[in-house]
């Protein structure tokens, strides 16, 4: 299925859940509304026709000063139909918390909580959140944009 | 009944097989892992955040360090990301010469993986073969870009010069003498009963688990899952060249071993198919603004100078946008999520670890099994901590 037949197919089951959708050097990368995820990642993996099996890639990014300030960003890829699709949800700066995909995708375990290492982001649901590269001790979260290149 | 605790066993981070600064935390019933918990971080560097201040062309020297034992595939994965940010697409000599250098490296690794490896099942001599013939791909290597493991000889636009006299001759001299050498090593393998008692049947992991856990490279084949990014998404010109993928039907380490031998034969194949068809011309794109302008040039034109100066001091803009871009390095799937703000410099530098996300499958691999076992598992792996723990 080709990559605007994807598109349009999880426009057309969730309308609502997109909030923003753009393509750049032939990749497609659709934002979602958080309270979605979940459920939109479910279907991209069980759905026969998009069989997003594959969790390529999990990252944070930090978009300090622009508001919502965090950014989770997924890669999905089908091992059948040979496709690839990014996904983005937005969080605020304040607490900034999503779901777990875990229970979608098990390659989301060590990945998200390198997200919550570097960047703070809360991944509820996630079996085992905890620091992965740095100590347990640690202060503070290093990828984000006012964390200084120091530490 | 007897009232039977579990003991926690440390191993690692210092220790003669876990490759690299690797901490796991075990919990034993006896010789019986009930758990496994890996620690890691002790190599975290912070190349990501490293990168953030540096311009595009100061971050190549930053990925040789990533997978240090296949320094020119993570080069090259970089600049395929750049490459794919700016729009561009090198000549057809310097994306030949990249797939030449690519399955040379590819070679390299497995090589060190199998004399590595056998050696912590215990078998000291393949160690001695298998570095004998990396160390005449590492002086090819050298005679290319000066160094034996941190390349830096991709930029972006292309390469940093044209191959050297008598690279080719030295180049066809290996490829000719190398696959006796790898029947060498499988007459002290493949059928060796000491290495099929220790790898057959251990450590296995399905096809669709191997997925869940998003498992690439020869793990992921070894596991009969047939995807290649080199057959997936195909760049620099893979799809010109004829070679087998390999797959496995059990996923355990002896399958992971076979593969990644069949992997050492077909990318000598793929070497010679480069050398026998490598095109003449540029090996660089024609665009000053983003590729160095020649020595001679700079002495002779005030515009080459000044691009030059640019190129160095702020570097070259990058269209705002973000990509994705991976190759298949010899451990997996290997790639660079890159955000750009149109300036100089990367405002995200994302690496898509395959060591690292391979290595979240270990505890599944382990459980169940012997202390000895986990050594074999770790080895089949095929990580590097450097890329683990970035």
């Amino acid at each position: 299925m080709k990559l605007e037949g994807i598109v349009s197919k999880l426009k057309e089951r969730y309308p609502q859940a997109i909030v923003e959708a753009t393509t750049f050097r032939e990749e497609s990368t659709l934002g979602l509304r958080t309270e979605d995820l979940l459920e939109v990642c479910r279907y991209l993996r069980d759905d026969p026709e998009l069989s997003f099996h594959f969790l390529t890639d999990l990252c944070g990014v930090d978009r300090y000063p622009a508001e919502p300030r965090f950014e989770v960003v997924y890669h999905l890829c089908s091992l059948k139909t040979k496709e690839r699709l990014r996904l983005k949800v937005f969080l605020p700066e304040a607490s900034p918390a999503l779901p777990s995909v875990f229970s979608v995708w098990k390659a989301a375990d060590w990945l998200e909580r390198e997200a919550y290492d570097m960047f703070g982001i809360a991944f509820t649901g996630h079996p085992d959140l905890r620091r992965i590269l740095l100590t347990p001790d640690w202060e503070g979260h290093p990828l984000r944009k006012d964390y200084p290149l120091r530490g | 009944m007897a009232n039977t605790e579990t003991m926690i066993l440390n191993m690692g981070p210092q220790h003669p097989s876990t490759h690299g600064v690797l901490r796991i935390i075990l919990e034993l019933d006896g010789e019986v892992v009930v758990k496994a918990t890996p620690d890691i971080g002790f190599l975290h560097r912070g190349l990501e955040k490293l990168a953030e201040s540096k311009t595009y062309h100061q971050c190549i020297p930053l990925t040789d360090r990533l997978d240090y034992v296949a320094g020119m595939s993570n080069n090259l994965a970089y600049v395929l990301a750049v490459e794919k940010l700016l729009g561009v697409e090198v000549p057809p000599r310097a994306q030949a010469i990249r797939v030449l250098l690519s399955e040379l490296q590819r070679i390299a690794s497995h090589l060190f993986w199998l004399g590595t490896h056998a050696h912590d099942l215990g078998a000291m001599t393949p160690l001695f073969y298998a570095l004998r013939e990396r160390d005449e791909i590492l002086f090819l290597f050298e005679r290319v870009c000066g160094s034996r493991l941190t390349p830096s000889y991709f930029r972006v636009g292309g390469l940093a010069q044209d191959l050297p006299d008598g690279f080719e001759e030295a180049c066809r001299r290996f490829i000719q003498t190398f696959p006796a050498h790898v029947d060498e090593y499988e007459t002290l393998l493949t059928r060796n009963k000491i290495w099929m008692r220790r790898t057959q049947g251990v450590g296995a992991i399905s096809g669709e688990e191997a997925v869940q856990w998003g498992l690439s490279g020869p793990i992921l084949r070894a596991s009969n899952v047939n995807w290649d990014i080199r057959r997936a998404f195909p760049y620099s010109g893979y799809e010109n060249y004829q070679f087998i993928v390999p797959t496995g039907k059990n996923g355990d380490v002896y399958d992971r071993y076979i593969v990644r031998l069949m992997e050492m034969r077909q990318s000598n194949e793929i070497v010679r198919q480069v050398l026998d068809r490598l095109p003449a011309g540029e090996i660089r794109i024609q665009d000053p603004k983003v590729v160095f302008p020649s020595k001679v040039r700079i002495q002779e034109s005030i515009e080459a100078l000044i691009h030059h100066f640019h190129i160095a001091s702020e570097g070259f803009p990058v269209p705002k946008g973000e990509v994705y871009a991976s190759i298949e390095s010899p451990k997996g799937e290997l790639g660079f999520y890159l955000i750009s703000d149109g300036s100089g410099k990367p405002r995200r530098f994302r690496v898509r670890p395959p060591s690292f996300i391979n290595l979240s499958a270990l505890p599944t691999m382990v459980q169940g099994k012997l202390v000895a076992d986990v050594v074999a598992i770790i080895g089949s792996i095929d990580i590097v901590l450097a890329e683990v723990d970035r």
